[in-house]
């Protein structure tokens, strides 16, 4: 199991287009992988559940992965929280009929 | 024939038959399926039919207006995509048997009430977006059709509950004749954007025009704000005749939009457009505007996940500015906080927004948005004719900060190389009875006043515009409102200054005699007010109104007041 703490930087925090692109990207993996904010831990892929972490700016959320690509996961997931959420090529690429 | 009395939101005459506008009843009952497995392969095909609707409306958002609001759907098709939402519906169905809508409402709701109890507006907002999808698989489940206009196939009066904005962008204009909600005030969404689009409206009705008949036959007389039922003939004919007079003086006035608007006795006055964007340009040109009276600055900062910075203001008033040649804009600064806020800035939620930490209060605490907005209108100065006004203010201190504030801007700005026109003249909203109570002190601080009647009118009968129950007292016609629109144009005439107002009340037909008389120097209202308003002005002379206005200072309430303009000025009931 993999585990890294990240500080959201963002304006509107875990919220809006950062939430979905979040899950969005999670989504790509097979791996589980859980975001803890505070008292609550949450699956990663459910929008609705990271929306309920309610991790405004500067909130401090960890990251828990497990499973075989779990290191490319929480790879991808911290350069998407650490360039503040910038959608890159390849997200916009890979994702964006995604829905 | 059977009247119901309303509040006059929007005058004008409408005959024609009444169309139903309701949002479709969803109700349904909570029971055990004998085929849970079926029970859930309904539920899946209902989801791939929302995620079809949404991947279109998504589409056609992004063409229309663009990404922004793409996203909105984007998101509520993740949501109908959540594992763990599936996951749950299917525990719900295939575990304890229950149908299909009570396993999607409890497990949405659920989400919707976690999300409603985070202490953080911008996620407690996300609530509406979990029940609007969920509103919309509970559509397709009951088979309830999705537009509730379906059906207004011919020019229609719309009887309503009430309607918000995204009610009314299903609306086909074309056939709409004119709104008569049992809920709302004079300044609701319907009575706003029935004023923009020139249909009669009535709000604040009695529940009863609910059950009427739909198709029955209606006629609304927004000016008096009530509905007929079955109207005779005779009303019929009399409705006719002032629908005809009316359509003559508005071709009229149409014709002559882009004269300017002086009384029969030689008075002149500006009539200028409020506007709260580039789009609205073209609108209050084509309006025969002479200039802008109030631009809302506000629309640079909605719809934004960060801050405009300078170089995007400055872009966006600059093509405002030069739009307008020589002719005034005035560029009103943020107003923002309260019941208006930014997802992007932290600002605390307040019991009373009305009365609470916005607009120049919010600007005076905050310079690093308030400064960017200033250096950006100071340089789109050069561009033409632009003033600056400071809304919300309460004390002179406030006017005397704000402008320390501006030079400061207008120094960096002149030592950085910028060019700044040379005189900029500076005004206030007033529109906090406190203001207009004093207006002769800040008439030395200013060059120029705006009053505000919609604020200033719940502000001095403390009455809460959006409360329908005490709409009707919150009218900007009440004497005591009259009475400080005068004490402000007095004021502001023995210090040789010139007064705007830019409520609602400038566009108001039945408004505009009074207003006249009063020595309003400029009347700013939305642009397809403005050519009515000028023919208006033009048919009265400064003497009757004069007369006029000292009769409704000195009665007693609202009602007296306009009754009084109906009866002096005939020509003005629309």
């Amino acid at each position: 199991m993999s585990q890294i703490t990240l500080i959201i930087r963002h304006e509107v925090g875990l919220h809006a287009r950062p939430a979905a692109l979040f899950v969005k990207t999670a989504k790509q993996f097979e791996s589980d992988i859980r975001i803890t904010y505070g008292a609550r831990q949450v699956n990663a892929k459910s929008v609705l559940g990271v929306l309920t972490l309610g991790a405004g700016q500067n909130a401090a959320i960890t990251i828990d992965v497990e499973g075989d690509d779990a290191d490319e996961a929480l790879a991808t997931l911290q350069t998407l929280v650490e360039n503040n959420f910038v959608e890159n090529n390849f997200v916009e690429n890979n994702f964006g009929e995604a829905g | 024939m059977k009247s119901f009395q309303g509040i006059t939101a929007s005058s004008g005459i409408a005959i024609g038959p009444a169309f139903h506008f309701h949002r479709g009843d969803l109700y349904f009952e909570r029971h055990t399926v004998t085929d849970p497995a079926a029970e859930w392969t309904r539920l899946k095909v209902a989801l791939a039919t929302a995620r079809q609707q949404l991947t279109a409306v998504a589409a056609r958002a992004k063409a229309e207006s663009g990404k922004e609001e793409a996203d909105i759907f984007e998101a509520h098709i993740l949501m109908l995509e959540d594992p763990d939402l599936l996951e749950t519906m299917q525990q719900a169905i295939k575990g304890q048997s229950l149908n299909a809508e009570a396993a999607l409402q409890d497990a949405t709701e659920n989400y919707a009430q976690l999300l409603e109890t985070l202490d953080d507006e911008y996620f407690g907002a996300r609530a509406a977006d979990v029940r609007d999808v969920a509103t919309r698989v509970l559509r397709i489940l009951l088979g309830v059709a999705e537009s509730p206009t379906a059906g207004l196939l011919i020019p229609s009066i719309i009887l309503a509950r009430d309607l918000t904005p995204s009610d009314t962008v299903l609306l086909d204009k074309s056939l709409v004749l004119g709104f008569c909600t049992v809920e709302g005030g004079a300044t609701s969404h319907t009575a706003i954007l029935s004023r923009s689009l020139g249909l009669p409206a009535v709000v604040g009705t009695a529940p009863e025009v609910l059950e009427i008949p739909p198709g029955a036959t209606l006629a609304l007389d927004g000016g008096a704000g009530t509905l007929t039922l079955e109207p005779g003939e005779a009303l019929i004919a009399a409705y006719r005749r002032r629908q005809t007079a009316s359509a003559t003086l508005l071709t009229q006035a149409r014709k002559d939009a882009y004269a300017p608007a002086s009384t029969r006795d030689g008075h002149r006055v500006e009539v200028v457009a409020n506007i709260g964007n580039v789009a609205g340009v073209a609108a209050a040109l084509e309006a025969g505007a002479e200039g802008v009276g109030l631009l809302r600055t506000e629309f640079l900062y909605l719809e934004q996940t960060h801050l405009p910075d300078e170089e995007e203001q400055y872009q966006a008033y600059r093509a405002i500015v030069e739009a307008f040649g020589s002719q005034p804009v005035i560029l009103r600064t943020l107003d923002i906080g309260g019941d208006k806020g930014l997802p992007y800035l932290d600002l605390p939620h307040e019991m009373n927004p009305f009365l609470g930490f916005r607009a120049i209060r919010l600007c005076l605490a905050r310079p690093e948005i308030f400064k960017p907005q200033l250096r950006a209108a100071l340089r789109a100065s050069v561009g033409g004719n632009l003033k600056i006004m400071f809304p919300m203010v309460a004390t002179v201190a406030e006017v005397r900060a704000a402008r320390t504030i501006l030079e400061e801007c207008r120094a960096e700005l002149l030592a950085e190389g910028q060019p700044v026109a040379e005189e900029i003249e500076i005004g206030i909203m007033v529109e906090i009875p406190a203001t207009a109570v004093l207006a002769e002190r800040f008439a030395t601080e200013v060059d120029f006043f705006s009053i505000g009647t919609n604020d200033l009118t719940q502000y001095t009968l403390a009455a809460d515009r959006t409360n329908a129950l005490v709409a009707a007292l919150g009218s900007a016609f009440q004497p005591a409102v009259l009475h400080l629109v005068r004490n402000v144009i007095t004021a502001a005439h023995a210090e040789g200054k010139w007064v705007g107002l830019c409520g609602e009340l400038a566009g108001d037909p039945l408004a505009i005699p009074i207003l006249l008389g009063l020595g309003l120097d400029e009347f700013s209202m939305n642009p397809p007010a403005i050519p009515l308003a000028k023919q208006i002005i033009r048919a009265l002379t400064l003497e009757e109104t004069q007369k006029l206005a000292r009769a409704a200072l000195a009665l007693d309430d609202a009602e007296a007041v306009q009754e009084l303009v109906k009866r002096r000025a005939p020509a003005v009931n629309l």
